[in-house]
């Protein structure tokens, strides 16, 4: 039998040196079951739901619209929203506005490293469908192509309260266990992969950043 | 005998849940009332518990080694040690918790002992902005321990004794008796160094958002990250209540210490929403100035005063 990437056990790694290889880990990442109990689940994602940790990364122009959320007049605070400055922490990634290939890179490279279960908001029109970027020689057309998404929000650019009901739905729809992209993630590890390396030329780091 | 160390030990898990809670209480109330002052409505009172919730079930988590795993049950074990040697209540037998003839001592250490397990494990974590909040917190640590020491060396002149708990049943009697005003040159020096302590500016150059973000616990997450949080309110809680006990003549009640250690922690955020953040070479220069010399004052102070 052919060796596909999807049977090899663990991943090729092939961006990095020799050596680099030997300093990061490739083994593959798994899909993750909920607890078998469905009141524990229900119960972990209502704390999930109440406590979104949003990765402190603009990636774009769109980005500018998640500082107000902080202020007095919007004050996501109160239903549990918070700025994280490192993805390991964090849970919610915000994709602000359009996303150029340079960017992606690190977006990918943020998302992996964030710890499941992991959203992502794609915020704007530009991820969607490009937006006024969609002939652009440098910015991706097409997000979800490259990671999941959980929620867009469409815009140009969406106003503080539209991001705002965003994150309220989003609640709504993590407590209704609906939001499992960091599952689809993985379970699709091979096309997402495929995808991305399609676009980003210079693929210097690990098939999976862990 | 063993039975009767069953029975502390329980007390304690009392204690230490007591304690606990309150210090995510007193965490969400200050929250909110920073809120308040930039006009906003603030968190809810249970976002706390929650984060730590939250936190705990996370489906993943990576590993950077056994020093990795073991820094934040190093950090809880400090603050759950420096809690277990101080008499919380004065007076009730229940929340006496281990307090001994010299716990004074070893509660210092304890303090010390968190934060250089927490050294260790984010050391491993191999991140740059762990290291580099590792490096300022352990030297402003080094820093505000000397007029600390100070302050706990003069009042334990002044008392003649190392146990918290006749520390505290000498400053009975009326609020006449307390540290703050018998010794109140020791009781500045503590409070300047309980400033460095808690964290908040202009001293908070280890965590430094914006900066080097959060520092030391950069790389924790998930299941580290709750332990963190959990000590973080209760080895916040703890140390309002040792300064509570030393010089602000400790509590007979759990109200007289709530509002006690609630006015205590209000220095420390007053002082900390009114300046900005010092740069590193300023707070250390700054403790190892002002404070210091508060403290050898003191020692001079209480030789005078209280020595024949």
């Amino acid at each position: 039998m052919k060796k596909t990437p999807s049977t090899l056990s663990t991943l090729e790694n092939a961006g990095l040196s020799a050596e680099d290889q030997l300093l990061f880990s490739n083994a593959r990442p798994r899909p993750y079951e909920p607890y078998p109990i469905k009141a524990i689940e229900d119960f972990a994602n209502w704390a999930r739901a109440n406590s979104l940790w949003i990765l402190a990364f603009g990636t774009g122009c769109c980005s500018i619209e998640l500082r107000p959320l902080m202020t007095a007049r919007f004050d996501a605070s109160r239903f549990g929203v918070a700025g994280r400055p490192t993805p390991r922490q964090s849970s919610v990634f915000i994709i602000g506005g359009y996303v150029s290939v340079k960017t992606l890179k690190r977006i990918v490279r943020s998302y992996e490293q964030m710890q499941g279960p992991k959203f992502i908001i794609a915020l704007g029109s530009c991820p969607a469908n490009g937006g006024m970027y969609f002939d652009s020689y440098n910015t991706i057309n097409q997000f979800d192509l490259y990671l999941p998404v959980d929620l867009y929000v469409t815009g140009c650019m969406p106003r503080p309260e539209a991001l705002l009901g965003a994150i309220l739905e989003l609640q709504d729809d993590i407590k209704a266990g609906k939001c499992d992209g960091a599952n689809r993630y993985i379970e699709h590890f091979d096309e997402y992969k495929a995808n991305q390396k399609k676009v980003i030329k210079d693929w210097n780091m690990p098939d999976y950043n862990w | 005998m063993i039975a009767e160390w069953f029975g502390r030990a329980g007390n304690f898990s009392l204690t230490l849940l007591i304690v606990t809670v309150y210090g995510l209480l007193v965490g969400a109330f200050i929250e909110r009332t920073i809120a308040k002052v930039q006009g906003r409505i603030g968190i809810p009172y249970r976002q706390p518990f929650i984060n730590i919730l939250k936190t705990l079930v996370k489906r993943t988590a990576v590993s950077h080694g056994i020093m990795f795993y073991l820094g934040p049950v190093f950090r809880i074990a400090g603050g759950i040690g420096t809690l277990a040697f101080i008499p919380v209540i004065y007076g009730s037998e229940t929340f006496a918790n281990f307090s001994y003839a010299g716990d004074l001592f070893l509660v210092i250490y304890f303090m010390f002992f968190g934060q250089l397990g927490m050294a260790l494990g984010a050391g491993e974590s191999g991140h740059p902005y762990s290291a580099i909040g590792i490096a300022r917190g352990l030297s402003q640590m080094t820093a505000y321990e000397v007029p600390f020491a100070l302050a706990v060396i003069s009042i334990v002149i002044q008392y003649d004794t190392l146990s918290i708990t006749e520390i505290v049943a000498a400053q009975q009697g009326g609020w006449q008796h307390w540290t703050l005003f018998t010794n109140w040159v020791a009781t500045l020096a503590a409070m300047l160094a309980f400033l460095g302590m808690t964290g908040y500016s202009p001293f908070d150059i280890f965590l430094a958002p914006q900066e080097i973000p959060i520092g030391p616990p950069t790389e924790f997450h998930s299941a580290y990250l709750s332990l963190l949080q959990t000590n973080r309110a209760l080895f916040g809680a703890t140390k309002l209540v040792l300064f509570m006990n030393l010089f602000f003549g400790g509590a007979t009640g759990w109200i007289e210490l709530m509002i006690k250690t609630l006015a205590i922690y209000m220095v420390a955020v007053v002082v900390g929403v009114a300046f900005p953040r010092f740069r590193v070479d300023q707070s250390i220069r700054f403790f190892f100035k002002i404070p210091t010399l508060i403290g050898i004052i003191s020692i001079i102070y209480v030789q005078m005063m209280f020595t024949s």
